[in-house]
């Protein structure tokens, strides 16, 4: 049979229906006044260290809570749990990111309203996550020293979507012959103006520029309005 | 590699659109791609293949158009190439620059609808 083809336009986004999820997400987030940080790096980079340190350092001034995308294992959440903070695990199997779908079922039985600062540890992958809104309010992306200067140089991308760098394990920075000026020309390069934070999970170097650059977004529902730096000295000496 | 949920995600929406317009037999997609989706134009075309097979889609081609990175230029004040997707500065002062304008597309843009001969208007 004959055909007769004729181009009609359509002009819509691919990942249209995770950017609704995430719009509402945001939505909620923001109604119940809860400030959403989400957490992308290369396996094994330190996130689910630096994430527990976080949670530790925080409870006692905020409420807390963490989701933790993995793809088999929940040995994230366990860690985590020694926070004391409540966390969920999300296991993604074969798919390496998180969609803001799968945020919002894991959050489904939670009260936001007793939230005030939400982390969402991504699955281990510098690629993937890039493309997915999740809802947060800002993006961490982390490297470890030993991951060498030009890792965003290689993954441009996933630190263009991100707001905040984070070089982590600079503890052994010496030992592997780190150069932090190349690396954070090589951040600077693939994203002008990001804020670069260098910390140790082990040690606690950098922890405090960390919570008080988080404490600027605390909710002013929160339980406690003291500052978390002063109070979290005698925690970090 | 995510391009297998991304190919999935573009025949959805192929599927979606093909039902508002009655149900119509999609030839194309046109997608616009950028190179800070995150998506490799390659391997998306290769996923999509394999998305396409055993749906009602399976012959449908998918036609990519990469979109280039374009920023604004806070000195130049106006949109300018970057140097490369790995020095956000402007091509021509050298400015660096955040703000990035075009690059981040990940666009169904159209599609090659097939109109029978007979219900074709006209």
């Amino acid at each position: 049979m004959n055909m007769q083809t004729r181009l009609v336009e359509v002009r819509q986004k691919v990942l249209k229906q995770n950017d609704v999820v995430a719009r509402a997400l945001r939505e909620r987030f923001h109604q119940a006044g809860v400030f959403v940080v989400s957490l992308v790096s290369s396996p094994g980079s330190g996130k689910t260290a630096f994430l527990e340190k976080t949670l530790t350092l925080l409870r006692p001034h905020f409420r807390v809570a963490a989701l933790v995308g993995d793809l088999a294992t929940d040995n994230d959440a366990h860690r985590l749990a020694r926070s004391q903070a409540p966390v969920r695990q999300i296991t993604t199997g074969t798919i390496c990111h998180l969609e803001a779908d799968m945020v919002q079922n894991a959050l489904a039985d939670w009260d936001l309203n007793e939230i005030d600062f939400l982390f969402i540890e991504n699955v281990g992958n510098l690629v993937c996550p890039a493309s997915y809104d999740l809802g947060e309010d800002l993006r961490l992306v982390l490297f470890s020293v030993t991951e060498g200067e030009d890792k965003p140089l290689k993954y441009p991308t996933i630190f263009n979507t991100a707001d905040v760098a984070v070089i982590t394990k600079m503890d052994i920075a010496a030992a592997v012959e780190f150069d932090p000026a190349a690396a954070h020309n090589s951040i600077q390069s693939v994203r002008p103006g990001m804020r670069i934070l260098e910390v140790s999970s082990k040690t606690n170097a950098g922890m405090e520029p960390w919570l008080e650059f988080l404490k600027q977004y605390a909710p002013s529902k929160s339980k406690s309005q003291s500052p978390v730096l002063a109070n979290s000295q005698g925690a970090l000496s | 590699m995510h391009e297998l949920s991304i190919a999935l995600s573009i025949l959805d929406l192929v599927e979606e659109e093909a039902q508002r317009r009655g149900g119509v037999r999609v030839l194309a997609v046109h997608l616009k791609l950028g190179p800070l989706s995150g998506v490799v134009a390659e391997a998306l075309s290769s996923a999509f293949e394999l998305a396409r097979e055993g749906t009602s889609f399976d012959t449908c081609r998918l036609e990519i158009t990469e979109v280039p990175i374009v920023v604004f230029c806070p000195n130049c004040k106006s949109e300018q190439e970057p140097v490369s997707i790995q020095c956000l500065c402007c091509a021509q002062c050298g400015t660096p620059t955040p703000q990035v304008i075009h690059g981040q597309e990940m666009d169904v843009s159209a599609m090659e609808i097939a109109d029978e001969y007979a219900n074709a208007p006209g």
